[in-house]
């Protein structure tokens, strides 16, 4: 009975796999960057560049959005928002984070109301630099992270996700 | 449900993420039925403290910062910045630099206005227009790439001139993408101008009269299509304006549409006062050499971005750093027609009125404290802070003992 459970769990598991990896939607945030990422990162969307053909979309509600786009080096006022974005996305979920000033800050580094970067507040899991970087280097992203979802490489399944550092300890200090 | 007055009036609140908009901001909306009847709306989402940032750093260092306040009109504030500098150090930028930095400025414009067209007509739901519009886009960022060697946050500007040179290749590159963004502008003033859904969505939307206008202080070409004749490179032409004038774009309904045609018609301004430019390039050098400490003084620079008037106000110590900076940018203008404008539209024109000023969030976000005169009188050595009333109340005794 319990094997039959889990040849079911395990095909389940591989199909939302499977499209997870082949059509992830993502959700745009702006922790308070200078605007040059962003439109970098719509201009991927647009028919230059066509994010939409590897199957990514632009959601906009945090409960549909598998991928989280973020940009910004954090200021105080958004970082609530920005723990509250990720804690309403549902498992598993995965955090790229855009720009130098993302990933540490960048020009910004220093500035008495940013964090220095989204890796404070909440964890991330791929890194795309740049200021602001080419939509070809989002694109390229964007795809190492879906690569490395593939089934080929490895399953990734809720328990994974767990070992990652959670959010609690961001939002209890 | 009973069919009470509180029943029906409803909160909407907006942001800080949200679809429509890139960048946060949040709002919220107390709708009576579909009709809005109050308006608020709360910034400081990207507040990062650069202005204070900007005085632990150096000169040089501080212009890479300031393009950084805003990454769609990143050239205006770097052009703001060395302009106030070179004249607090008394030298002027060769000719050919200031024709060169009015080049970007004018390209800065262009891609900043097809980028606004894209977003506002994807607001009224069209998308098309919005693909269309970011597509020709490129062809403005390759140009840029090109120029620069960045496509967006150029810095183009050094402290005394500018960092490249535009060879007789570069001039033919951007003027053939000029000829095929112009065609193309062509065909979209005329969809604004024609396209019935389009009309539906723009066409006495929004309205702001010439004096609401001066009373919000509106800025920019949401000024200009209320028929406001403000525009610095007319009024108080800089750098190269002053040899290539340019023709004001104005328009007196004051609704979206008319915000629409203004933008598209200074779009072809652009292209003519690059191919001019182009053509009489001045001979020379491309800059000069600033000292490493700027003599000590205040200066004000105005410049006209592709939003409205950016105002900076620099104050030198004589040291290599800077005392205080001061930047104002025209969203903040504008915000306040949104707010007042909304009120008594439905909902779902409200993105529309939103998109109509061209927001841009990350470059209005600052605070302001402003102490009591009373020197230090609270415990931490700080000057107590002044309320808004008490604000309200010394401007008008400081105004009426003139
Ligand atoms: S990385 Fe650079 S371009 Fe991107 S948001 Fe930060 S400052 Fe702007």
């Amino acid at each position: 009975m319990d094997e039959k459970k889990n040849v079911v769990q395990e095909v389940m598991d591989g199909l939302t796999n499977w499209a997870r990896v082949n059509s992830p939607w993502v959700l745009h945030f702006n922790s308070g960057s200078c605007n040059g990422c962003d439109i970098e990162i719509l201009a991927t969307l647009t028919p230059r560049y066509d994010l939409e053909r590897l199957g990514v979309r632009l959601e906009a509600s945090p409960r549909h959005a598998d991928v989280l786009l973020c940009t910004g080096a954090v200021t105080r006022q958004a970082r609530e928002r920005l723990i509250r974005i990720y804690e309403q996305m549902h498992e598993p979920k995965f955090v790229v984070a855009i720009g130098s000033c993302a990933l540490s800050g960048g020009v910004f580094r220093g500035c008495y109301n940013v964090m220095n970067g989204i890796e404070e507040v909440i964890p991330v899991d791929a890194y795309i630099p740049g200021c602001p970087p080419r939509p070809e280097a989002i694109i390229d992203g964007v795809v190492k992270l879906l690569n490395s979802l593939s089934p080929a490489n490895h399953q990734i399944t809720v328990a994974d996700r767990n070992d990652k550092p959670s959010t609690e300890k961001a939002v209890e200090e | 449900m009973p069919d009470t007055a509180a029943s029906k009036r409803f909160t909407v609140p907006i942001g800080p993420q949200h679809p429509a908009l890139k960048e946060p901001g949040h709002f919220e909306f107390t709708v009576d039925g579909e009709i809005v009847t109050n308006a608020y709306v709360r910034l400081g989402y990207a507040h990062r403290g650069i202005e204070k940032a900007a005085e632990s750093r150096n000169w040089v260092q501080n212009l890479y910062l300031l393009e950084r306040v805003c990454g769609i009109c990143s050239h205006i504030h770097g052009f703001a910045y060395s302009l106030a500098v070179e004249r607090l150090a008394n030298i002027e930028a060769p000719p050919r630099a200031q024709a060169i930095r009015v080049i970007v400025a004018e390209l800065e414009r262009i891609h900043s206005h097809l980028l606004w067209m894209g977003v506002s007509a994807h607001e009224a739901g069209f998308d098309t227009l919005f693909m269309y519009s970011w597509r020709d886009r490129e062809t403005i960022m390759d140009v840029l790439e090109g120029l620069t060697g960045n496509r967006v946050n150029y810095s183009a500007n050094v402290l005394g001139g500018v960092k490249f040179d535009v060879t007789p290749t570069q001039a033919d590159i951007i003027r053939k993408g000029l000829t095929f963004l112009e065609e193309r502008t062509k065909h979209y003033l005329d969809v604004i101008m024609h396209d019935t859904m389009f009309l539906q969505r723009t066409r006495g939307i929004g309205v702001m009269t010439r004096s609401q206008a001066e009373v919000m202080g509106a800025l920019g070409p949401t000024a200009r299509a209320s028929n406001v004749q403000r525009d610095l490179r007319v009024e108080a032409p800089y750098a190269a304006y002053k040899d290539f004038p340019v023709q004001m774009v104005l328009d007196t309904r004051g609704d979206l549409e008319a915000r629409f045609e203004v933008r598209i018609n200074e779009l072809f301004e652009s292209y003519r006062l690059i191919n001019q430019i182009l053509d009489n390039l001045p001979e020379g050098e491309l800059n000069v050499r600033v000292p490493r400490r700027i003599p000590a003084g205040e200066m004000i620079v105005r410049l006209e971005a592709p939003r409205g008037e950016v105002f900076y106000f620099i104050k030198s110590n004589g040291t290599d750093k800077l005392e205080r900076l001061k930047v104002r940018t025209p969203t903040i203008c504008n915000m306040t027609s949104v707010v007042r404008l909304s009120v008594g539209h439905q909902l779902a024109d409200v993105p529309m009125i939103l998109a109509g000023i061209d927001p841009c969030f990350s470059c209005n976000d600052r605070t302001v404290q402003i102490r009591q005169a009373d020197g230090g009188a609270q415990p931490n050595g700080l000057s107590s802070l002044m309320s808004w009333e008490e604000l309200r109340q010394y401007a008008i005794r400081k105004y009426e003992a003139r």
